[in-house]
């Protein structure tokens, strides 16, 4: 049940994603809605759309995540509303952020009306307790297994611990980590980028002259 | 109908100000409907962020809740849209822009250096989350297990869930 759907090697290149029926993303986002009690919703998501059915790859997941984080609004639906304007479009948007509010916009106001008696259950709050930490488990999980899927190298490594502890365990406040942070990060990876694409053009210089002279040869 | 206009004042600024995710709302939302209209008790709004925790999806429903009590069906259409409606515009128009420049070198070194600070918000979002739950020693021994059974299986949450619930029912029962 928990096979991927998809084969490994059929993740798609970077600039595609497969395509999925509106009815689809409705019922991926009404699932995560209705079913994620406790939080942790972003690991459901994350769960469903880059490890199950791996409509995404990791990168773009987390690049989408930073996005929601740094945009004003709740993350949640600000993600939900990048994945589904990047599977769907504006349509694929509006079908996820209502798939994903349905059921809780109804659940809420249920549960307000009946929590007089809801409180009298007893030994709930231990129930719930555990179930919140499974969920921050959930989480936690999703952050590790990023880390182990995109093989990270040092540098990313140390910049994910850093972020951790300054916003975790230091409670620095997430968006001016995030403003001094990312531009550091990006920066960094610009300069990769940089390095491969001025090897890229040598290479194929070099293949072409090499392609050029065995031709000589065989012409000769 | 004051209430419904207020509900839009109060929120639809706030879903464009609510930076760093859906805990940044609720000493705002105190602000307005508890100290400034006095139309929830301090007693009241404590409960229904309690309730906003235990249900499904977004924390940031409390305001739905809040909606209903101050006006009823209408009042949590009303506030759910308010808070939800004017940070999703702007979310789409930058994930449009986003998704428009995919492939090129800036998208790519955008992608590659928001990965790690993405993924330490993710480990960091996990460990406040935690914190804020105040289950004690307890709590993070149950987050370990869990985290250690999701790294080598992947079960279902629900699954993970109701065990990890189950099992802090059975221990703090066994301890007394």
């Amino acid at each position: 049940m928990d096979e991927p759907l998809a084969h490994p090697d059929a993740k798609p290149p970077n600039d595609q994603v497969p395509q999925v029926s509106l009815l689809t993303i409705f019922w991926i986002f009404f699932q995560i809605g209705s079913l994620s009690v406790g939080g942790g919703l972003t690991a459901w998501l994350y769960r469903e759309v880059v490890e199950k059915r791996r409509l995404m790859p990791e990168a773009d997941f987390m690049g989408a995540l930073t996005l929601a984080q740094v945009l004003p609004g709740i993350n949640m639906t600000n993600l939900s509303v990048y994945v589904g304007q990047r599977l769907r479009g504006v349509q694929g948007a509006l079908v996820a952020i209502l798939g994903l509010i349905l059921v809780p916009f109804f659940a809420i106001i249920f549960i307000g009306s009946i929590y007089a008696r809801l409180q009298s259950v007893p030994n709930l709050h231990h129930f719930m307790d555990g179930l919140a930490s499974s969920a921050v488990a959930l989480l936690l999980a999703m952050g590790l297994k990023a880390v182990k899927v995109t093989r990270m190298q040092p540098v990313q490594l140390g910049l994910v611990g850093l972020v951790a502890v300054l916003v975790g365990i230091f409670r620095l406040p997430m968006v001016p980590v995030i403003l001094v942070l990312a531009p550091i990060s990006v920066w960094l990876a610009w300069k990769d980028i940089e390095k491969e694409l001025d090897k890229a053009p040598e290479n194929a210089q070099a293949n072409a002259q090499a392609n050029a002279a065995g031709r000589d040869k065989t012409g000769a | 109908m004051r209430e419904i206009v207020a509900i839009v004042l109060v929120l639809t600024p706030l879903s464009l100000l609510s930076f760093g995710g859906g805990a940044s709302i609720l000493a705002p939302l105190h602000d307005a409907f508890v100290t400034h209209y006095q139309w929830l008790t301090a007693r009241e709004y404590v409960d229904y962020f309690a309730i906003s925790r235990t249900s499904p999806g977004p924390g940031a429903m409390l305001v739905t809740l809040i909606g209903w009590k101050l006006a009823g069906w209408s009042g949590a259409l009303v506030a759910t849209i308010s808070i939800f409606l004017p940070s999703s515009l702007l979310c789409y128009r930058v994930a449009k822009v986003w998704n428009r420049h995919r492939g090129s070198p800036l998208h790519r070194a955008l992608e590659q250096g928001l990965l790690p600070i993405g993924t330490g918000l993710t480990i960091a979002g996990a460990i406040l989350t935690q914190h804020t739950a105040g289950s004690g020693v307890l709590g993070w021994v149950i987050v370990a297990l869990a985290t250690t059974v999701i790294m080598f299986r992947n079960p279902h949450p629900l699954v993970l869930m109701a065990c990890g619930g189950s099992l802090m029912l059975l221990i703090r029962f066994a301890l007394g």
